[in-house]
């Protein structure tokens, strides 16, 4: 198994505005497999997202990724694993504004340590963001901008993806190239890939679908 | 850890590989964000400037003292000094302890001729005390074309003095050669020499003791009666050198307050920028965390970057710091020198300790001005918001303890005012007690003050708010008085700021010129008569009041004596002088407070008036019976005294005598027709051979204390502009940031039909009107931080209180500058604004989540 979840518990805020969003989350994925994650706006997704990315500890449950126990890492730790092994994609914000195009593609495999240039050069290249190498995040198009984001978790040969709505800000065209794209990319190196999305459309196109409902998995 | 599925090309190396990659993120941001960069550089280099330079002027006045006092050992050397004020050292009591084993070198020193130049002389005997470096001048650094005279004859001074001296003055000194271990204004010279300089032959003032007398020698009291042993280090007429010193020393605390003052509102500053640039990058932090940068590299990073900031800052401060030094510090040695008679050399001198003195308190200050927003970033969750809310938004809640704080502080402030020399006096000492106390005070005061400004200035807004809407409703002006409200918090530093640096500027600016107009007024009390001559002996000086009878209206001998006063606190040292009875004294003598009869019962020589000092100091008023030489006078009244730091007593001629057999009566106080004075002068010059500084004629007395004014005038100003600017500065940075966040605030403006040239005024009207506002809270804190310096702070270093007066005019041309710095500060965000095309104000609508 690549990512595995037991009983995943979590609530958000204390006292009376306490609300109990995970009751209790059970999923696995196998590398290489795509998996569409949906449920109403407020049900938890974003939440159980950041979870598996080790961005945020549970209250209680069981995550591991590639037999790694996720409860037991300290920041530092949890830091190495995003590094290394976890590909992130929002659904905005996710660039560096003061770094050019090309900074922002290589920047994560600098950081995992696996920076190869030829690589990158291929991946601006499929992803039709070549012309704009040189130009700062400011000056891109919402589109491109995803297209880099998704470039650069790419780029970091992540054993996962985890894409939070990555096309909720794009018309449907768009959406369905960027969407094409990370499947692609994703076959290509093996990884999981986890996406949030509201569409039905797109939930589709990926090969299994999880909808959360009530803080449980159905 | 990672899996074996996969293997990485490239094992990751661990800190290296994430820290540079990480610190090159956060730097990219300043080479976007050059106007930013450059407003943090600058303000915290203007802090350390401003800092370092007056630490600069005072290491190198502290230097000068320190060679001063130093000056062939004198410090660690006692002296033998006559008994009797005044009085020489007989030549034969010189003989006699030489004969009896006593190892002793004659001294004299004095001030040499106007026309010569202005410059002390210190003859010593080359024989028994070799000048410092006798024999290395003789190597290098003597003048070209005087190699032959013998070391005897020559003249050493530091090479600064040698190079101020004009070619007259050459003339008339002996062959002169440099000498580094000399203070700045000082010649040193064989005693022979300067007995004839001073027109002073055969004559001593006192005796250095080179060596303890031999065992068998006689002691001092049966061989030499008129001699007294002096310890090292007071030797140089002991109660003026001690004057000097504290007198200084209180000039050096108050331009180190100033020092201190205009780094801390560069700290607003340095605050300020950092503060904004950790906001704008808060979407920068969680993308970093996000993608796998641990917290504690992050923090590493960011330290690095703003230690490397400071680091650059801190050498272009202290470079500037120095220039400031350089520029002011032949004023500040101008007033030191008028005003306490203290030398201290023109020039600066390299001191690396000093330059890394400057670097470490730009690290600090960097330090201490980022703590906040280091601390808000350890905080911050990973997955906090991206977007920067608006800067420094403090919440209301954060408001509030603020506006505590500075309640609290105010309150301090009171009961500091009210008990605080009492409550420090037994930790420091009585004097050194207040002083504390009145800094304290003035600390308190500004922070406190400072504090409460945002609430102060939120709640007139919103008065202005309200009254607009009763008075004159209209929905864009309404909008205006809100919207300002909105601004205050990201302005509220910068306006903290210029409140400090106005305050400061009203605070001193009052002081100095209390100071200035009392002190005229007080010359021209003090110096009514028109001539004052000072003769060499008491007989000279009857036979000048014989000369002068029938010439002037007026010759009133005035005698005088160094004695000792009992006060509560046990003997203090003063001068007694001997006055005789005339309506110049009753009518024009500076009283403060004095009995009815006063001035009859000091002519009838029952009554004494005392100064000032030992009024305020020791508490000896009118009614109070005054040991003076072992007899009680009763203490008639008091009368101020600038400018002394000592005990003075005036009593009428026959009493001194009869207490002080040896009192002198060389000073003769002449009143005459003022256009007859320079006929009178030059006769009694050309009659009885007077040296030119026996004669002082009361309007160029006037004129020399006048300058010395302006010199110490000219110091204040320079700091007082150099903090204004400062602060004008920090609001510049503050409009200029907040500039850039005001976008989403105005584009629904704009879109409801507002012109951007109607934006960019109003913009200019805010900020005019937070200045006036501003400067309306800052004139009670800067009269009050007058009040401070003038009645607290003084009374303890001086002794003296000064009448505050108020110069309204003054506040008019601040009011006026400080609009200007507002406006000036406000242009380039405003013209930045009337230009923002219409596409950038839509892009805040594209942008809306
Ligand atoms: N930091 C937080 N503090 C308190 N409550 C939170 C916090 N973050 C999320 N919540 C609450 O937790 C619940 C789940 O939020 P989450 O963002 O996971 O939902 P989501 O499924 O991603 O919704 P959407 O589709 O709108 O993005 C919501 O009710 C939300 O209000
Ligand atoms: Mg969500």
């Amino acid at each position: 198994m690549l990512l595995e979840g037991r009983d995943i518990t979590k609530a958000h805020g204390t006292g009376e505005g306490r609300v109990e969003v995970l009751r209790g989350v059970d999923l696995a994925m196998r590398p290489g497999e795509s998996v569409a994650l949906t449920g109403e706006s407020g049900s938890g997704k974003s939440t159980l997202l950041h979870i598996l990315a080790a961005l945020e500890p549970a209250d209680s449950g069981h995550v591991s990724l590639g037999g790694q126990d996720l409860g037991k890492l300290d920041d530092r730790g949890r830091a190495a694993l995003r590094r290394r092994d976890i590909g992130l994609v929002f659904q905005q914000f996710n660039l560096i504004p003061s770094l050019s195009v090309a900074d922002n593609l290589a920047f994560q495999a600098r950081l995992a340590g696996r920076h190869e240039p030829h690589r990158i050069a291929a991946l601006a290249e499929r992803l039709g963001l070549t012309s704009t190498l040189s130009r700062y995040p400011e000056q891109l198009s919402g589109g491109q901008q995803q297209r880099v984001a998704i470039g650069r978790a790419i780029a970091a040969r992540p054993r996962l993806l985890l894409a939070d709505e990555p096309t909720g800000n794009l018309d449907e065209a768009s959406a369905d190239g960027v969407l094409e794209l990370m499947r692609e990319l994703v076959a290509e190196t093996g990884a999981g890939f986890l996406m949030v999305t509201h569409s039905e459309r797109l939930a589709r196109r990926l090969d299994r679908r999880l909808r959360l409902h009530a803080g449980r998995l159905a | 850890m990672s899996g074996a599925g996969q293997s990485p090309p490239a094992p990751p190396s661990p800190t290296d590989a994430l820290f540079r990659p990480v610190m090159a993120a956060l730097l990219s941001y300043w080479l976007r964000q050059p106007l930013q960069l450059l407003t943090l550089v600058l303000g915290l280099a203007l802090a350390t400037a401003l800092w370092s330079g007056v630490q600069a002027i005072n290491a190198e006045a502290r230097a000068s003292y320190a060679r001063a006092a130093a000056v062939l050992g004198q410090d660690q050397r006692d002296s033998l000094v006559p008994t009797v004020t005044g009085g020489g050292v007989d030549l034969t009591d010189f003989v006699r302890l030489r004969r009896a084993g006593w190892r002793v070198a004659p001294v004299i020193e004095g001030e040499l001729p106007p026309d010569i130049g202005r410059l002390s002389v210190l003859g010593v005997d080359y024989l028994s005390l070799p000048p410092p470096d006798a024999t290395a001048g003789e190597a290098q650094g003597v003048i070209p074309g005087e190699e032959a005279a013998p070391t005897y004859e020559r003249a050493f001074a530091a090479p600064e003095t040698l190079a101020t001296l004009a070619p007259t003055a050459r003339a008339a000194l002996p062959p002169l050669a440099p000498s580094d271990m000399l203070p700045p204004g000082l010649l040193l010279t064989d005693i022979s020499v300067a007995q004839r300089l001073l027109g002073r032959p055969g004559a001593i003032d006192r005796l250095i003791v080179l060596e303890p007398p031999a065992v068998w020698a006689p002691p001092l009291e049966t061989l030499a009666p008129g001699l007294r042993r002096v310890a090292a280090g007071s030797a140089l007429d002991g109660a003026q050198t001690g004057g000097v010193g504290r007198l200084a020393d209180s000039f050096h605390l108050n331009l180190t307050a100033f020092g201190l003052l205009a780094f801390a509102v560069g700290l607003f500053i340095v605050h300020g920028a950092i503060g904004l640039a950790m906001e704008q990058r808060r979407g920068v932090f969680r993308t970093l965390r996000a993608l796998g940068v641990p917290l504690a590299t992050l923090i590493a990073a960011l330290l690095v970057e703003l230690l490397a900031l400071a680091l650059v800052a801190g050498l272009l401060g202290v470079a500037m710091g120095y220039g400031v030094a350089a520029t002011l510090l032949p004023d500040v040695s101008a007033t030191l020198e008028g005003l306490y008679g203290a030398r201290i050399a023109g020039g600066l001198s390299f001191r690396p300790v000093w330059w890394l003195g400057g670097l470490a308190v730009a690290l600090l200050g960097t330090l201490i001005a980022a703590a906040g927003a280091l601390a808000q970033v350890v905080r911050l969750p990973v997955l906090a918001p991206a977007r920067p809310r608006a800067w420094a938004m403090a919440s209301r809640g954060g408001h509030r303890v603020q506006a505590l704080a500075g309640l609290g502080l105010l309150a301090g402030a009171a009961a500091t005012a009210r008990w605080g020399a009492g409550v420090l006096a037994p930790l420091a000492g009585d004097q050194p007690g207040r002083l504390l106390a009145g800094f304290s005070l003035l600390a308190m005061l500004l922070l406190g003050a400072a504090l409460l400004l945002p609430t102060l200035l939120g709640a007139g807004l919103s008065l202005g708010h309200r009254l607009t809407r009763w008075l004159a409703p209209g929905p864009l002006r309404e909008w205006f008085w809100a919207d300002t409200r909105q601004q205050l918090p990201g302005l509220s530093l910068a306006l903290m700021a210029l409140l400090l640096a106005l305050a400061a500027n009203i605070g001193v600016g009052t002081m100095v010129s209390s100071f200035r107009q009392t002190f005229t007024a007080y010359l021209d009390q003090r110096l009514a008569a028109e001539l004052y001559v000072t003769a060499r002996s008491d007989a000279e000086a009857r036979a000048i009041a014989g000369w002068l009878a029938g010439r002037a209206d007026a010759v009133l001998p005035l005698w005088r004596a160094e004695g000792r006063v009992a006060t509560p606190a046990g003997p203090r040292a003063a001068t007694i002088y001997g006055i005789t009875d005339h309506a110049t004294y009753r009518r024009n003598w500076p009283v403060l407070t004095a009995l009815p009869d006063a001035w009859d019962r000091v002519a009838d020589g029952t009554g004494a008036m005392v100064n000032e000092q030992l009024w305020r100091q020791d508490g000896i008023g009118p009614g109070d019976a005054l040991n003076i030489g072992g007899a009680p006078l009763a203490v008639v009244g008091v009368y101020s005294d600038f400018g002394n730091l000592e005990g003075q007593v005036l009593i009428s001629p026959p009493p001194l005598r009869a207490r002080y057999p040896g009192a002198e009566g060389r000073r003769l106080v002449v009143r005459a027709p003022a256009d007859a004075v320079a006929g009178l002068t030059a006769r009694l010059r050309q009659r009885f051979a007077l040296p030119p500084a026996a004669l002082i004629d009361q309007a160029a007395l006037k004129a020399r204390s006048l300058r010395i004014f302006e010199q110490t005038f000219t110091v204040t100003a320079a700091l007082n502009a150099l903090t204004l600017s400062v602060a004008a500065f920090a609001i510049f940075t503050s409009l200029l940031t907040l500039s850039q966040m005001r976008l989403p605030q105005l584009a629904p403006v704009w879109a409801m039909g507002l012109t951007r040239r109607k934006l960019a005024m109003l913009e200019l009207g805010r900020s005019v009107l937070l200045a006036v506002a501003t400067f309306l809270l800052a004139l009670p804190l800067g009269l009050l931080l007058a009040w401070v310096l003038l009645a607290v702070v003084n009374v303890a270093a001086f002794g003296w209180r000064l009448p505050m007066q108020l110069f309204p005019a003054d506040w008019a041309i601040l009011l006026a500058l400080a609009v200007v710095a507002a406006l000036l500060a406000a242009a380039i965000p405003v013209r930045r604004l009337a230009r923002t095309p219409p596409t950038t104000f839509l892009q805040v609508f594209a942008h809306e989540r």
